[in-house]
């Protein structure tokens, strides 16, 4: 599974829906998120991916769509090999 | 070390139900509690103000307390006072017939009580019994144009109060873990005029991971795991974020006293009536963990321990 289908695959399990939402789609205006959904969907990420996602970071808007999402995990995880 | 000898509380009479709020407000009634676990909150009457509340409050701690204590220093914390300056600390301090000691304002919002125990802690020894003073009237910027119905379903009135000294008895205070982050100061806020400003997610978000990692310092402090705390007195913002809060530290939710369901969120004032109301219904032992914890405007937020003497 690629990284967008992980991803989808957490919003789907967090946001309790059987469809997964398209890569653009906002995930906070389509109900798939709520601020406590968006929380426990970091967690999972974190689980999933293997990384520590710093409060610094927990910025709503840089999770509002799974293209957003892979942006952001590619950024981290680039980060975290280089340091 | 200093002590917690007793809370007091005071809320006001009126009591305003979610049905009334959902017709003020153009919503529906169990829109309300589904959003954020409240079905009633109360209301300061016409003229009542944040100094009314803070003095009934204080009453009552201090007649809890027993004998006659005469705090050397007055703490009040206030995010809703009705003037920019002075702020109510003077004016209650002297209400209760201490004028003349130090009376200072602690404008922090919901932290506000939970950085009050833990300076009072540090400053007992310096000035003797210290009267930590928690007063909100937030339904007046709950309820300000233009108007949130996200907010102003969430905050009522209320005062909180508590007696810290160096004498031996009551709720050793144990350890402090204290924190500030200007970097949110504009994720929730109260500006001038107009109703309370909140992003409600990055509050969420932040409060989820900042209160757990907080609680668990404090406890780490003392070498205590979350499992042996008999009760956890948490400001009383959003019953989903308490629940969240017992799950990321792997205890039953009813280890957390609430009562938000029947005041909402009182801002700083509720981590101390909800002290005050557990500490009516439960005789504490000796050597029971009691574990505060607040997070709020800033971000400040925080934890400290203290044990049953």
């Amino acid at each position: 599974m690629n990284k967008q289908g992980k991803i989808a695959e957490i919003v789907r399990k967090v946001s309790g829906k059987s469809a997964a939402p398209d890569p653009e789609e906002s995930l906070f205006d389509s109900g798939y998120l709520d601020s406590f959904a968006l929380t426990d969907m970091v967690a999972e990420l974190e689980k999933d991916f293997g990384i520590k996602i710093p409060d610094a970071d927990l910025n709503p808007r840089r999770f509002d769509s799974i293209a957003r999402i892979e942006v952001y995990l590619d950024a981290r995880q680039t980060k975290a090999s280089a340091g | 070390m200093a002590s917690i000898r007793a809370f007091g509380r005071c809320v006001p009479e009126r009591v305003l139900g979610n049905e009334e709020l959902a017709r003020l407000l153009g919503c529906e009634t169990d829109w309300i509690l589904q959003v954020c676990g409240i079905r009633e909150r109360r209301i300061a009457a016409d003229g009542e103000t944040v100094a009314d509340l803070a003095v009934a409050a204080a009453q009552d701690c201090l007649a809890k307390a027993g004998a006659a204590v005469s705090p050397g220093l007055v703490l009040v914390s206030s995010g809703s006072a009705e003037r920019r300056f002075p702020g109510p600390a003077a004016k209650i301090a002297e209400r209760l017939g201490f004028a003349g000691i130090p009376a200072i304002d602690l404008p922090l919002a919901s932290a506000g009580s939970l950085f009050g125990l833990s300076l009072a802690a540090q400053l007992a020894p310096v000035y003797g019994p210290v009267l930590v003073v928690a007063s909100e009237k937030m339904s007046g910027p709950a309820m300000a144009e233009p108007l949130d119905k996200n907010v102003a379903i969430l905050f009522g009135d209320g005062a909180g109060a508590a007696l810290v000294s160096e004498a031996s008895g009551g709720l050793e205070i144990l350890a402090s873990a204290l924190h500030s982050d200007g970097a949110y100061a504009n994720d929730l806020r109260l500006e001038q005029s107009g109703p309370v400003l909140m992003n409600g997610r990055s509050v969420i978000m932040q409060a989820s991971r900042k209160i757990p990692a907080a609680i668990e310092e404090v406890l780490a402090r003392s070498g205590v795991e979350p499992e042996a705390v008999r009760v956890f007195l948490m400001h009383q913002a959003n019953q989903n974020l308490m629940d969240r809060v017992a799950k990321a530290l792997s205890v039953q939710t009813d280890r957390f006293y609430t009562n938000i369901v029947r005041y909402g969120n009182t801002s700083s004032a509720s981590m101390l009536i909800a002290a005050a109301e557990w500490s009516e219904a439960v005789e504490a032992s000796p050597g029971d963990l009691i574990c505060f914890a607040a997070f709020g405007a800033g971000f400040h937020w925080g934890a400290v321990l203290a044990r049953q003497l």
